[in-house]
């Protein structure tokens, strides 16, 4: 019965989300419990779904839809020579990163089930999450620049409303404001370089305008402002600083999602580099620049995560040097720009980096959200002696921490031994100080380890109870993921991680649809 | 928030039927004349705020229930993806009320000039009456919200 739904599925993975964020909300007039099963089935389809399109897609190629027009594949109407209709296109690395939203999001909603369940405004939120996971899935499936603006500018607000989701906080308004501020700097960014292509080309879709690319002064300034713009979004080094903020105020489930929403940006990032701009680009320069961003980041987030004594704050200036990571092996991936050899390697690494900073992150952030349930705390100072009581969230935080420091068994050291290989065939140095990195950031969560869950049990905490099993069932799953993936990452490495580089690589293919 | 003078309720009296007359005539002419959901949906709510200044903040409060306005705002949204939706049969976002047809509403297509006939177009009018409706309830929660942040008296 799939066969006839197989052609629509890239438009109904993100109008189903849709649907759901509008009738949460009728259905919260209901009863809560009555949106909370409505929400469950909406996202459980929705991971289906994306999963029977992942299937198809890595055996079959690249799948495009045409909204509105008579035949899903006619992307150009009879007597025009070029797109002029919405194009969905979906390859190998959109559906990578729409199966790893999906997925977050999924845990995500599980965990915040029960501590929802306290605050009053919750039918927002759920109308908020759905919406914030339509943006991200739209940036990733979309075909059209100017498109991928307004799924951009949808996943800002959404993210903005959800930073605020502590209302009565004026530190969560000021993140909040802070959030809204650069997600808008960064989506008119965009909207200026879209306005330069419209200007030239007058034609909005990627794979259209990167056959026509003339590598003009105004198309270098246009990149310019894409990197610029993706690179803020993504929490890269000298515009970083409103991720701490962002994730220190936020709800912890919020905060393992809005992760996943900055990695969305990295994909918008290397959909630019690599399918717009590609070779025709000195990619020897442009990679530096990535290269040095990521460093930069790195090193930044790193230094800065040491001295914290907020748990979100801490967790958000990490996530800071893990996005840098990403950017360093996608710079190296940059300047190479083959498929074999240390650079091919390179960006597989940094694919690979992105699917394990959303679990392993995602995993960290929602152990925090998992402590402030129970004990109602965020400073690192006030925390003591947790393990007694919470010995399972205990477990999972030790899980989270191997991994993003990158200790063997995790995922987090496959991705980051391969960043670390790839990267010395193209500086030594650079390798290095990536290595230093991550002692580092094992020290800062031996730290947060020992003031959280080790040390004297206070009198405060004795009766804090371990949280309630759908919240441990949400962690495990991450957890799981991460161990399995750090068991056996050749599998991964193989059968998900290159296809996906090799759409990046190969971009005659996704240029070839129109 | 006070009332304010009896000159500028009765002008208010009079004006507003004809605001919200002339939104909805934008939302309905909006795939014939410049306009459509969006503008038609701002300019009843603008007849909201007008009422809401000339009258106060306790007349609006008991006029408009914020609850009502959210459900008919979710109702728009709804009905806008449901007729996409609809599509499906051939691609989403199809217009099947346009080309094939076979169910004879807003389907006609009227050759050379014309004074503009309002039984064309298909889907597009409503789906530009269901973004009207999700706009003038949600501007009409935004107004309501603002209002309900002064003070009584002030």
């Amino acid at each position: 019965m799939f066969e006839n739904l197989v052609p629509h599925l890239p438009i109904l993975i993100i109008a189903i989300p849709l649907f759901g964020a509008f009738a949460s909300y009728l259905f919260s007039k209901v009863s809560d419990k009555a949106r909370d099963v409505f929400a469950f089935i909406v996202l459980g389809v929705t991971e289906f779904l994306v999963l029977v399109l992942g299937k198809d897609i890595y055996t079959n190629g690249l799948r495009v839809y045409t909204l509105g027009a008579t035949s899903a594949e006619l992307t150009a109407p009879t007597g025009y020579i070029m797109p002029v209709r919405i194009i969905l296109e979906v390859d190998a690395l959109s559906i990578f990163m729409g199966i790893i939203t999906v997925t977050v999001a999924f845990i995500v909603f599980i965990f915040s089930l029960k501590p929802m369940k306290e605050y009053s405004g919750t039918d927002k939120y759920y109308t908020l999450m759905f919406l914030l996971l339509v943006g991200m899935l739209g940036i990733e499936f979309t075909g059209d620049l100017f498109n991928l603006f307004v799924f951009l500018e949808i996943a800002s607000i959404a993210g903005a409303a959800l930073v605020a989701f502590f209302t009565h906080r004026d530190e969560s308004a000021e993140a909040a404001f802070k959030y809204v501020v650069i997600c808008s700097l960064g989506a008119l960014l965009v909207l200026f370089a879209v306005a330069l292509f419209y200007g030239q080309y007058d034609a909005l879709n990627i794979a259209y305008l990167a056959n026509v690319m003339k590598y003009s002064l105004l198309d270098k300034i246009a990149f310019c402002v894409l990197l610029c713009a993706f690179a803020m979004k993504a929490g890269s080094a000298p515009m970083h600083m409103w991720k701490p903020d962002a994730y220190g105020e936020a709800p912890g489930p919020v905060a393992a999602i809005l992760v996943t929403a900055s990695l969305v940006s990295m994909y918008a990032l290397l959909r630019v580099c690599f399918t717009l701009y590609g070779r025709g680009l000195n990619t020897e320069v442009i990679g530096w620049i990535i290269t040095v961003l990521g460093l930069l980041s790195i090193f930044i987030g790193v230094t800065m995560a040491l001295i914290q004594n907020n748990f979100g704050r801490l967790i958000g200036y990490t996530a800071v040097a893990e996005v840098g990571f990403i950017l360093l092996a996608a710079g190296v991936g940059f300047a190479g720009f083959s498929s074999t050899g240390f650079g091919f390697t390179a960006l597989q690494a940094g694919l690979f980096h992105i699917l394990n900073d959303a679990l392993d992150l995602g995993l960290l952030f929602l152990v925090s959200g998992a402590v402030l349930h129970a004990t109602g705390k965020r400073n690192l100072n006030e925390l003591s002696g947790l393990a007694r009581n919470m010995k399972y969230t205990c477990i999972f935080f030790i899980v989270g921490l191997c991994a993003v420091a990158g200790l063997p068994p995790m995922n987090g050291f496959a991705s980051k031994l391969m960043i670390y290989e790839s990267v010395y065939q193209f500086n030594p140095v650079f390798s290095i100080i990536a290595i230093l990195a991550s002692i580092f950031m094992l020290a800062v969560f031996v730290k947060v380890f020992y003031s959280v869950f080790l040390g004297p049990e206070l009198k405060e905490f004795s009766s804090v109870k371990e949280v309630p099993a759908s919240m441990l069932l949400a962690m495990g799953a991450l957890a799981v993921l991460i161990i399995v993936i750090g068991l056996c990452p050749d599998i991964f490495v193989n059968n998900v991680i290159n296809p996906a580089a090799r759409a990046l690589i190969d971009y005659g293919i996704y240029r070839g649809v129109v | 928030m006070i009332p304010m003078s009896k000159i500028v309720r009765t002008i208010t009296n009079i004006l507003y039927v004809f605001i919200i007359g002339f939104g909805f005539y934008v939302i309905i002419h909006g795939h014939l004349t410049p306009g459509g959901g969006f503008q038609g949906g701002a300019v009843v709510a603008s007849a909201f705020a007008l009422l809401a200044v000339a009258y106060g903040r306790k007349k609006i409060v008991s006029m408009l229930n914020k609850e009502h306005l959210s459900v008919a705002e979710i109702s728009g949204l709804l009905a806008f993806i449901c007729l996409a939706f609809l599509g499906l049969g051939t691609v989403f976002f199809f217009n099947f009320l346009a080309v094939g047809r076979s169910i004879p509403v807003f389907s006609n297509t009227p050759a050379g000039i014309n004074p503009g006939d309002l039984n064309t177009a298909g889907i597009l009018p409503l789906m530009n009456i269901a973004v009207g409706v999700e706009v003038l309830s949600a501007l009409g929660v935004v107004i309501l919200t603002m209002f309900l942040g002064f003070k009584e008296g002030k």
